[in-house]
Formats: structure tokens, sequence, C-alpha cells
């Protein structure tokens, strides 16, 4: 019987994927022909979706991209369950998909299996060296754990980049009658899509990575926190829980070790600062999302006061291979202090937007480049704004920078979760800039003034300059604005809002009515 | 407050002896270790919105003070105190989709349906100010890499241009024509 893939995550279901495995389970079953339809996740090759994938009796799998439900008979006459020659000419095929040098390109450690699988099959989980990880964790102590992940290099990737494993061992050493693992899934920054890939398109590595955490510091319940944008990602993971509790690998018993670890969906409400560690605790305590003052960290004191270890969905999901194959081949891969990979994600005006996963020290320009192929609008790519709505905007100058965290900070950037989001020529930067501070404004949880009040005051001040109050004052007063910000505010909502701002005048001054050169302000920044 | 309301829905489906008081709609949603934020979900899961009435019971049975409750709830852009409209649009304004001229497919909506994004969902005098069409503004619905991105009366769809979306709400407005019919 031909296996026949048909992706199952939001992106393809947004693009039509469930009225095309309609039309194939139709057009089959009308030619009487036996077809397996499997629904897989994604590969993270977005540009090509929904991409289906027909095994060949090689056990190569055959890639149709862009596939709409009216394709399905013409493919069918073509031959695509028999894999007939005439088929691999169709303008909708895409050859063998591990192939195309978009994936084939890439290192993909955490997103080793999305899109080979079927998300919610636990078999196929085991089959493609799931647990693994896991088992290994069983059988170490708690130190023991918590060294080979410090060992790892393994950066928080949800933008901060503090060490994972030192975390970890300050709630291992913490006491406390009750810790949690907490897994931050509010991914809320414009142009990343990293962790919704993994929930929706394996559920059960972020499962065991946070099971490994449970067990590394004595937790025995885990939160996800998931954003109420991603009701897919909610019901893959809610799904994927229960049936990994009946095979055994959550509950009172993990794999038979005797160990007890117990894992939860907590759904947002769609508030961005809960992104906020602090904030995102707040609210899985039912409250309002209101950032806390740290000290006390919450390694120390986190959810309801007790130890908690709190990560974002991809540094979790990339404990499973740490511990499945050692510290030693997680940290071989990297820069500097960046060690392993990071999931880029391309995302905005461009032609081959997507997942990335390569190790630090790629630049801008060959993911621009080499993966993302250009702008969609076939203009010229003018500026990237890296790590979010919180991140810089980089202009071409920038654009062949190694990207590793210390690098990016030396020019005032940040890595963050790794979304670069594109802008063409047509963009205004000052707009841009302007739409940051209305964010914040609307974002803001209000417990500190710089951020409540600021970013209101820096809508205005911004808005005054492109109205034509060019004076230096204005200038002044937004970058000095812009300084109580990143100085005085609690957390990274007004701590960074400036980030955006502030490359966009460096950088872009004329579209805010400015004089191209400002050296004097370049360097100062 | 009157707790003894009670709820005459438009869905046709819901005839009296599915409606609800808002004293039993708190208590079907309690379940120990659910907290405030959870119960509020599955409120507004159940009847697509969460009744301002509710605020006394939810706080007595959470042994919580009416301001807390009332200020989750309106801390958070996801719960509505009124019902939705018969067709929401949320329409992604944020960097991503900017890029990929989510500000100009803004206005053609507007244009389209002749409503207004940036109704207050919070204002309880005009829950329906907009018409039987809601435009909301979400930041992100995490497929930067298809946009323009929406959500029609929650389902999503990417690669927006203005022809799809006129065509997509077209078919939203039938699929609710037929169900009211």
């Amino acid at each position: 019987m031909t296996r026949i893939y048909v992706p199952r995550d939001s992106s393809a279901l947004a693009l039509g994927a469930d009225a095309i495995a309609e039309a194939i389970e139709r057009e089959a079953a009308q030619r009487d022909v036996a077809v397996e339809l499997v629904r897989n996740g994604t590969r993270g090759l977005l540009y090509l979706e929904p991409l289906i994938e027909v095994e060949a009796a090689d056990g190569k799998r055959i890639g149709y991209a862009n596939v709409e439900p009216h394709d399905v008979a013409a493919l069918f006459d073509a031959g695509l369950v028999e894999g007939k020659p005439d088929v691999r000419s169709h303008p909708r095929c895409v050859g063998v998909v591990d192939e195309i040098p978009y994936l084939a390109k890439q290192q993909r450690l955490t997103f080793a299996r999305i899109g080979i699988t079927d998300p919610l099959s636990t078999d196929d989980y085991v089959a493609h060296g799931g647990l693994e990880g896991l088992r290994h964790a069983l059988a170490m102590t708690s130190a023991a754990a918590c060294d080979a992940l410090i060992e790892s290099g393994l950066r928080g990737r949800g933008g901060a980049a503090f060490p994972a494993g030192i975390k970890w061992r300050t709630v291992a050493q913490a006491h406390g009658d009750q810790k949690y693992v907490v897994c931050n899934a509010d991914e809320g920054d414009s142009g990343t899509f990293s962790d919704r890939l993994i929930m929706e398109s394996d559920p059960y590595v972020l499962i065991e990575g946070m099971t490994i955490a449970g067990l590394s510091t004595g937790a025995t319940v885990g939160h996800i926190y998931v954003r109420s944008e991603y009701p897919h990602s909610i019901a893959t993971l809610e799904e994927a829980i229960r049936r990994a509790r009946a095979a055994g690998w959550l509950g009172d018993d993990v794999l038979g070790s005797g160990r007890r670890f117990e894992l939860f969906v907590a759904k947002g409400a769609g508030a961005y600062v809960c992104g906020e560690e602090t904030a995102l605790l707040e609210s899985l305590e039912g409250k309002r999302g209101i950032v806390r003052a740290k000290p006390p960290l919450p390694a120390l004191a986190g959810l309801y006061g007790k130890p908690t270890v709190i990560n974002n969905v991809i540094t979790l999901a990339t404990v499973p291979i740490i511990f499945a194959k050692g510290a030693a081949f997680y940290k071989d891969f990297g820069m500097g202090r960046s060690r392993g990979t990071l999931p880029f994600q391309i995302a905005g005006n461009v032609k081959q937007g997507g997942l990335v996963e390569l190790a630090f020290g790629v630049t801008l320009r060959e993911l621009l480049v080499d993966y993302g192929g250009g702008t969609a609008s076939g203009r010229p790519a003018r500026a990237v704004q890296v790590g979010g709505p919180l991140g810089t905007y980089l202009p071409e100058s920038q654009w062949d920078i190694p990207i590793d965290y210390e690098a990016y900070a030396a020019v005032g950037a940040v890595v963050g979760h790794g979304g670069l989001v594109v802008h063409d020529d047509t963009s205004n930067l000052a707009d841009l800039a302007q739409y940051a501070m209305e964010f914040c404004a609307l974002e803001s949880c209000g417990k500190c003034t710089p951020c409540r009040i600021g970013s209101t005051r820096g809508v205005e001040v911004i808005a005054k300059i492109r109205n034509g109050d060019r004076s230096e004052k204005q200038v002044t007063l937004l970058r000095d604005l812009c300084d109580t910000m990143v100085s005085g505010s609690l957390c990274a909502m007004g701590g960074m809002t400036p980030y955006p701002v502030i490359s966009a005048l460096n950088h872009f001054p004329e579209d805010f009515g400015l004089e191209t050169v400002q050296p004097a302000a370049i360097a100062a920044a | 407050m009157n707790n003894k309301r009670i709820y005459a829905l438009e869905d046709p489906h819901l005839d009296e002896t599915t409606a609800t008081a808002p004293d039993e709609l708190v208590r079907r949603h309690l379940q120990p270790g659910r907290t405030l934020l959870a119960v509020l979900h599955a409120i507004q899961d159940e009847v697509g919105f969460v009744p301002p009435d509710t605020v006394v019971p939810l706080a007595k049975a959470m042994n919580l003070s009416r301001a807390e409750v009332h200020g989750v709830i309106t801390y958070y852009h996801h719960f509505r105190t009124a019902p939705p409209a018969a067709v929401t649009v949320q329409l992604c304004r944020a960097e991503s989709c900017r890029s990929m001229g989510s500000e100009a497919l803004a206005q053609h909506i507007e244009a389209h349906t002749g409503c207004r994004f940036g109704q207050h969902r919070h204002d309880d005098a005009h829950p329906h100010a907009s018409g039987p069409v809601a435009l909301e503004s979400v930041y992100c619905l995490g497929q930067c890499a298809l946009s323009p991105t929406m959500t029609i009366n929650g389902t999503l769809h990417a690669k927006l241009t203005p022809q799809k979306f006129d065509a997509l709400l077209a078919a939203a407005t039938a699929t609710h024509t037929e169900e009211v019919a």
C-alpha cells in the first residue's frame, strides 16, 4: 500500500490541507487504489506548503508542493500513487524532499523528526530515536544531569540566553516540598513560529525534555503555558500528553522507574507580556499577567512561590538530543559561547519562508539569500528585524555579522528567539518605530512607569518628528526617553522596545525626515 | 447585578432548557485545581463570552474580590464581555504581516465591510457598534512565513490577498446565514 503524507500542522491547514486530504481519499476510493494517508507534521519548508509526500518503492519520499485540492485528480492521472515517471515532471513535483537543498543543508538537531513522523504516533517517536535521552537521564543522578546540561553549553532559546544547566542546578539545589517545571510556549514575537512547529509537529520531544527537567531537578509537576492564538498546538499537546500517559511515559511511574512526573497544558489569553517569565507565572496562577520584581528568581520562588524551572519550548525540546547523544556532541556545533544550533525562522517579505536550523555562526545574508531566496515582492530587501518586536532593525551593512549572542550584542542587536522579519525598500522604518511604541503601549502590563507611560510618550514624540517637528530637541527627547525605558523598566517589554526604535532612527533617519548622516548619534548609541 | 437573569442567546440551537443562569454556569466550570483564568476560558468556550453577571458568583466561589475577577477579565485581550458578532475577523497587524501589506489589507477590509478595526471589546455599551462583522486586530498568529494572515470565526487563513479575503468573508457570511435560517 502506498503511503501518502499530508501535513496536519496549522500552516498546512491554513492553506487547505484538510481539503487536500479529503480529495486524496476520494480519488483513491473512486479509482479503487489502496493508499495509507498519514497526517505528518510540517517539514518546516513553509513556502512549499501544502507539501504532500508520496513514499516511493525505495522508501524515498517524493514531494509535491503548493498543492491545491483541484490538483489532486490530475496528480492521480499522472501516476501519483504508482510513482510513474510522468508524475515526476508534473509542475507540482519537487523531487525527493530530503534532497531539497533548503532542507539537506540544514543541521537539524532539535527538529530532527519534524515532518517525518506522525506527530501523535508514539511508535513513530520511538522508531526515530525518541526516549533515548530520557532513558539516559533516568540512569543519572540529579547533579550529573545538571552538569551534563551545563557542559553542553545550551542557553535559553526564548531570548535571554541564560545557561539552562545553571538554572536547573539552582532549582535542584533549592529546598521545596514541591518543585515545578514550566514551559514558556507564549510565542508572541512576530516572525517566530519554531515553538509552534515543535508543539504541532513533534510534541513528544517537548514532553520528553520536560520530563528530563523534572527528574533532574526534583520537580514532579510540569505546566506548558501556550498562547490562546495557538489552538492547534494546544489540541496536539493535550492529545500527546494523554497518549504519553497511557504509554507510561508520564505519571507515577515514568518508564517503569518508579519516579513521578505529571504534565498539564494551560492556555494563555492574548497578553504579549505573559511571554516574560514572571508575568507568565502570575498568569499560570490565574491572575493578571503582571511582571514580578526579581529577585527572588523563579528558580527559587517561582510558581506558587516554589522552586521552578522555567524554560522556553526550544530549550526544553533540545534537552532530549543532548542527553541522547551527549553534551560533547551538542557542544561541537556553534561558535564562541553560543553552542549548538538555533532554529532560525525566516519570515516577512521573503520568497522562501520557513524554519532553518543551523549552528550559530551563520550570517544573516546567507539565511536571506541561500535560504530565503530574496524578497517575496522581488524588490531589494532593506531592513531585517531580528529577534521579534523587541529586536533591532539591521541594515544591509550588518548582514555579514556571524550570528552569535555576543557578536550581536556588540552591535546592540539581539538574537532573541531567532525570528527574522524581512522588509523591502517600500517599508517605512519611522512607521515601524512608531508601531513598536504603540505595541508597547497596548501590551504593557502597567507595573512600571517607564514602560507604561514611556511607550505612549514615545508614540507622541515619533509622531511629532514625522509630522515635521524635526528639531534637535524632539530627537534628543526621543533618545532620552528610550534611555529611560532601557535603564528603568522592570522587564524586556519596556526595556527593549527602544531597540527597534533607536535602530530605525540610527540607520534609517531619512524615514523620519531627518538628515541621513548622524555619525555622532550612531557613535553614541 | 441580577444573578437570576437567564441568557437568551441568539444561537438557534440553544433553547430555554440549555439557556444558563450565571450561578449555574459558574458552578459547572469550577473544578478543583482550576485557576480563575481557566474557569473564564471554560465559560467563554461554552457561551462565546464571559457574561458580566458571572463576576459576583465567580468572586464568591473562588474567594476573590469582584475587583480581582473584573481585573483578570479585562486584562486579557482574549475575553469578551458581550456576545461575539456573527462574523469575527481577526487580522494580524504585527511586523511580519505589515511587511507583506497587512495595513493596506486592513484598509481594504474596512472599506469592503463598512466596519472599523479597534472597537473596544470591553465596551459594554457598544458591543455591536461595528455591525454584524467585527474586525479585531491581533498580534501574531504564528504563520509569519505565510503572511498576511487572519482568522475568520476562529479558522486560520494564510497568504491573504484582498480577493481571497472577499471570498472567505462571503463564505463565512453565507455559513452564518444558513445556520440562522
